[in-house]
């Protein structure tokens, strides 16, 4: 009877397996077929499913303020749309030239860039920029200003040249360049009002601002007198103009692109709402998909009593088999990739075979639950239970702490799931008011002075972003080498190091699963490549319509 | 009855002050504040993030924030979001329009399918066409609002591939684009309002007609049309207006899900981002809004009371 059963399942299973509909193919990472070539006009309309507080890309940090403004601003470099890997310049006029110490970066500028309002450029304009984001006022926010902790002085020798003297050498200063957040500004309009830019748009990006109806719509058009060429010296952008149109429920985003209202959303869709989408514009879809530099962390809070003890935290962590779980969550939501602090296949991620030498990342997950029961009977919480702590929002925070705390059940540890609204959840996550917390975290590089940020004790530099609370020197000291070192390869090794004392030794807090971007988009749209992340890549000059 | 007016007036200070002090205390006892959800997920050091609660004044004590506010909202000015730092006067103008819109439209419907349903279901009172306005009604009742909406989406973006426009335009610059946006939400909530009023409609005819000078008037001969429609509508319209005036209030301010399913740029879904971000002023000013939104249609229905009721002007 009970073979019966069983075959019985495994063929339901088969048959269920055989009518479910394929994965959608994906794309290749070029958009645009051999031998097409870019086509000027059209306007792009795209979802943004957030609005930004202000305008200033300086103050803010989310990617809702980048999709609808970036295309209004150049920065000093980029993220070559072409290959995303590579930084190339954008207002510069070259790769910097950097001293043999390695502390001071003179930078060319072009001479051929012009904000919309027709004045020129100059290093004055870069310098009042970059002194609002390393050195602001008091009653200026610089969202990034820590990120730039190395830069001790700037100058403006000449019109067409800047100068970045730094107190040490560091190994992230040139991304920290690319960083797309930093908008060149007019130094003129900083002198008016250094807050100008919080509620003004004036650049010297591709397009130009048009208007914006608050919770509605963005609307821009081409910037003619756009510095940019493409490699056959065609002048970009080649859209005549784009509408962003703010659209914050899932089910209108996928409408929007459904009824081809909306070409595309630059964030990402769920792997339903791209088989929904998939399934009903067929082969008018286009779809991207690939790793992206945002995960959840699991944290739990050091200052209480039984997290205090790395046998539990480190049984928390044991407890997890993350391999099946992301095969089994990349179905339903926008995890799937298994990484330790940096991501997965970045330059910087360990391979699987030393990750899975980790603890917590073992493909045999029945030993590692066994072990983990064994260190909470050591610990004397051999029936551990606590309040999980997380964010009401679907994707990916509700499936993946159901799928951790049936983890943990399976080790003998009971999780009640609380979800709150993000504004309690970030109340009671920033002020130690939880057992453990499901954190998460998002750059727009593949950077460890990014990710590790959140490392650093709590009472120090790691204040306000190390939500588990612990304070350990060697850990601050193990960050900050590796920040300084400029040898790539000793800086990947510095990097693990910590992965290995800060998620293993420590238990301090550990990743669940990487997050994977999936855009799906009416395949009219060319010239435009995902990246690992949401933030970059969003000026939309190489982005052209196909008819 | 001059009295009546201004006592009815004067009762408006107590209930909108009121609703402001709840407002603000409400506010500030959830947890959370604008400046950690600006910078949530991110790596902005604390430094940075007390910076910004001192330039936004969060870090005054509450009672003084309570006068900064009360004082200025005395003066009109309800000052300045602080999420988006645009002005909150600004902020409710580009709203307004669409959900007084949406509301009018939706009031219209419903009216006209509700009374005139209403008075036929207790003219012909448990007959079969009772029965199937009843089920209408009831049908109504028993499906939100926002799922209506979502299958009619869904409907015609399966069979013609439409779903209407996601982006406001107002009447007067075009009318066909304005209407291709608001009516199918307008049928979506116009038909729950209508169940409602339709019942009250229904069940206050029944009543009136049960009246005995309903029927001298039949005793006398009249014609069944002017029985119902003079005698026992007029009679039994009260209570529907109460209910109407009501519905159209909250229609305003209260279409949260609604306006999401059809990314409609209103009051409700302000009021819920509002919310979501903890924005203080925006959050006071809309209350007040909308609090003086109800407080205006109940004063206004209060007045029809006095049109429609001699009894009460009389008293």
């Amino acid at each position: 009877m009970l073979r019966r059963l069983v075959a019985l399942s495994i063929l339901l299973t088969l048959l269920l397996a055989a009518c479910s509909p394929q994965g959608p193919a994906a794309t290749p990472g070029a958009t645009a077929a051999a031998g097409e070539s870019p086509r000027s006009g059209g306007t792009l309309t795209f979802v943004v499913n957030a609005e930004p507080g202000t305008f200033d890309g300086h103050r803010e940090t989310t990617f809702a303020l980048l999709h609808p403004i970036a295309p209004h601003y150049s920065t000093l470099y980029k993220w070559d749309p072409n290959d995303l890997t590579k930084v190339v310049p954008d207002v510069a006029a070259a790769i910097p030239d950097i001293s043999a110490d390695k502390l001071t970066w003179t930078i060319k500028l072009r001479t051929d860039v012009k904000f919309h309002d027709g004045t020129a450029m100059t290093s004055e304009d870069v310098l009042a920029t970059y002194n609002k984001i390393v050195f602001p006022p008091a009653n200026v926010i610089s969202a990034r200003q820590g990120a730039y902790a190395a830069v001790d002085k700037i100058e403006a020798p000449n019109p067409s040249t800047i100068v970045f003297k730094l107190k040490y050498a560091t190994g992230s200063f040139q991304a920290n360049l690319a960083s797309p957040w930093n908008f060149i500004y007019s130094a003129a309009k900083l002198k008016q009002d250094i807050k100008w830019y919080e509620k003004n748009i004036m650049g010297t990006g591709p397009f130009i601002y048009v208007s914006n109806t608050k919770g509605q719509d963005w609307v821009a058009k081409k910037n003619p007198d756009y510095f940019g060429k493409d490699k056959n010296g065609t002048k970009l952008p080649y859209l005549d103009g784009y509408k962003a149109f703010i659209i914050t429920d899932a089910t209108a985003e996928v409408n929007a692109i459904r009824s081809k209202q909306a070409m595309i959303e630059f964030r990402g869709f769920t792997p339903q709402q791209r088989d929904t989408l998939s399934g009903a514009l067929g082969t008018q879809l286009a779809i991207q998909e690939g790793p992206w530099v945002c995960v959840n962390y699991i944290v739990p809070n050091t200052k209480k009593k039984p997290f205090d003890d790395v046998r539990v935290r480190q049984a928390l962590n044991l407890a997890i088999d993350r391999w099946s779980g992301g095969e089994a969550l990349a179905k339903q939501t926008i995890v799937k990739d298994v990484g330790g602090l940096m991501r997965p296949r970045g330059p910087f991620a360990m391979s699987d075979t030393d990750l899975q030498k980790l603890q917590g990342f073992s493909k045999d997950a029945k030993a590692a639950k066994d072990q983990a029961k064994k260190l909470l009977a050591d610990a004397g919480v051999p029936n551990l239970s606590f309040k999980f702590l997380n964010r009401n929002i679907d994707t990916p925070y509700t499936p993946v702490a159901v799928f951790l705390i049936d983890q943990w059940r399976q080790a003998g540890i009971t999780a009640t799931h609380e979800q709150k609204d993000t504004a309690t959840y970030t109340a009671d996550r920033n002020s130690g008011n939880f057992d453990v917390v499901l954190d998460f975290n998002c750059d727009f590089l593949d950077e460890p002075d990014l990710q590790l940020a959140k490392f650093y004790s709590a009472s120090k530099l790691g204040r306000g972003l190390n939500y588990a609370g612990y304070d350990d020197e060697q850990l601050d000291k193990m960050i900050d080498t590796q920040s300084r070192e400029t040898d790539p390869e000793k800086r990947k090794k510095a990097v693990w190091d910590i992965e290995k004392y800060a998620m293993e030794t420590k238990a301090y807090q550990y990743p669940v699963l990487w997050w994977y971007r999936i855009v799906p988009y009416l395949n009219t749209v060319r010239g435009w490549r995902i990246g690992s992340n949401h933030y970059y890549n969003q000026q939309l000059e190489t982005v052209w319509l196909a008819p | 009855m001059q009295r009546y007016v201004i006592g009815r007036l004067l009762l408006m200070i107590p209930t909108l002050v009121g609703v402001a002090v709840l407002t603000f205390l409400i506010m500030r006892a959830i947890p959370g504040d604008v400046v950690a959800l600006r910078y949530v997920g991110s790596s902005v050091p604390q430094d940075v993030i007390d910076q910004e609660r001192r330039l936004l004044g969060l870090d005054k004590p509450m009672w003084m924030q309570f006068v900064d506010w009360m004082s200025a909202a005395a003066r009109l000015d309800f000052g300045t979001s602080l999420w988006t730092n645009h002005s909150v006067v600004e902020e409710i103008q580009i709203r307004i329009g669409l959900s007084i819109e949406l509301a009018i439209i939706a009031t219209i419907l419903a009216i006209a399918i509700a009374v005139p349903l209403g008075v036929l279901a207790a003219v012909r009172q448990d007959t079969w066409v009772d029965y199937v306005i009843r089920v209408f009604s009831i049908a109504g009742l028993a499906m939100p609002s926002f799922w209506i909406g979502i299958l009619m989406i869904l409907a015609l973006i399966v069979t013609i591939r439409w779903a209407p426009p996601v982006v406001f335009t107002p009447i007067l610059q075009d009318p066909l684009a304005n209407l291709a946006q608001l009516v199918l939400p307008a049928i979506a909530v116009g038909y729950r309002y209508s169940a409602v009023a339709l019942r009250m409609t229904r069940s206050s005819v029944l009543e009136v007609l049960r009246e005995d000078y309903v029927r001298t008037a039949r005793a006398k001969g009249v014609r069944e049309s002017l029985v119902v429609v003079r005698h026992a509508l007029r009679n039994s319209l009260l209570p529907v207006v109460t209910v109407i005036s009501l519905e159209f209030a909250f229609l305003i301010g209260g279409l949260v899900v609604t306006e999401q399913v059809f990314n409609l740029n209103g009051l409700g879904k302000l009021l819920v981002d509002a919310v979501t971000h903890r924005d203080y002023p925006l959050i006071q000013a809309l209350v007040l809004l909308l609090a003086s939104i109800f407080v205006i249609v109940n004063f206004i229905v209060d007045m029809l009371y006095l049109v429609l009721d001699p009894r009460i002007r009389y008293s």
